[in-house]
């Protein structure tokens, strides 16, 4: 069944798990279309300076997930901006949404090289070692992939989250909310191999 | 295992770009944010049901290099009181300091605390 991290016996301030070949391949996937979600950035049209000088969006993006993890900065949840607050959070969002894109993106490209790079033991599985630069990038990823999952489940309260635990066996949302549960135990177990 | 469905395609199109030469109505000073600079700035982070509180006391201690039991206190107000004022000072500070937030997925906001 499903482990968790440790502290890396080799790598000082690093992280260990041994994972097996399908947990492998779920996280892979998982963190694949994460990156789908989050989409290419400016650079990525041939032009190396395209980054440099491209201005971000100023409208929240419409899918609620990438409006979760790209949240208004002049207005917070359950509240209707005003104008005024509308405007500031346009003109952040134009100045900041490209680089942070671009961090989740760098982050879950790092998730999954580390995923590949992981050699096979004789029954798929294998230990896979995180440094700690690592460690904080996939934290990172990992906490975008439970925002993403729990968007997708509608889970907006604590309630909610509860219920989660309570699905029935034939739910059809039943395979996506073990992946959220399990991620949070692989977040969770990491976030304390870093405990400061 | 699929999740990521973009609905009607969009994900492409958050990607279009935005004239630089924003069409600017004539600002009257009276609509125009005028910040008060005796006045400080503060990054509130508000609670939601999905990151782990240990997640969050890790990044009040990593980002802000807060001690653990000051970064615990603080996550427990988001908890418990629906947010809390994580740091304060100068708008450019916090508008650093919310861009980190939603770096690590945390939900944060900037206002003038008046």
């Amino acid at each position: 069944m499903a482990a968790y991290f440790d502290p890396s016996p080799t790598v000082p301030g690093g992280a260990a798990i041994a994972l097996e070949e399908v947990e492998v391949s779920i996280l892979r996937s998982l963190v694949v279309q994460l990156l789908e979600l989050i989409g290419p950035g400016p650079a990525e049209n041939d032009d190396p300076l395209a980054e440099l000088f491209a201005e971000g969006p100023s409208e929240a993006p419409s899918d609620p997930a990438l409006a979760r993890l790209f949240p208004d900065a002049y207005s917070g949840p359950g509240r209707k901006p005003d104008a005024e607050a509308e405007a500031l959070s346009a003109e952040f969002r134009r100045f900041t949404e490209n680089d942070l894109r671009a961090r989740k993106r760098e982050d879950g490209l790092a998730v999954v090289r580390s995923l590949d790079s992981l050699v096979p033991d004789g029954s798929g599985g294998a230990v896979l070692t995180l440094a700690p630069e690592q460690s904080r990038q996939w934290l990172g990823t990992l906490n975008d992939l439970r925002l993403t999952l729990a968007s997708r489940l509608h889970v907006t309260s604590e309630d909610d989250s509860a219920a989660l635990y309570e699905l029935d066996d034939e739910d059809p949302r039943k395979p996506l909310v073990m992946a959220y549960l399990w991620l949070g135990g692989l977040q969770e177990s990491l976030v304390e191999t870093l405990a400061v | 295992m699929r999740f990521a469905f973009a609905p009607g395609g969009g994900g492409s199109m958050e990607h279009v770009t935005v004239p630089v030469e924003i069409e600017r109505p004539e600002v009257t000073g009276a609509s125009e944010p005028v910040a008060e600079p005796d006045v400080p700035w503060v990054t509130l982070v508000h609670n939601d049901p999905v990151n782990l509180m240990s997640y969050v006391t890790y990044v009040f201690q990593a980002y802000f290099g807060y001690s653990k039991d000051k970064a615990r206190r603080l996550m427990l107000d988001v908890h418990n009181k629906g947010r809390a004022v994580v740091s304060s000072g100068s708008r450019e500070e916090m508008e650093r300091d919310v861009q980190a937030m939603h770096g690590y997925g945390l939900w944060a906001t900037l206002s003038q605390d008046r």
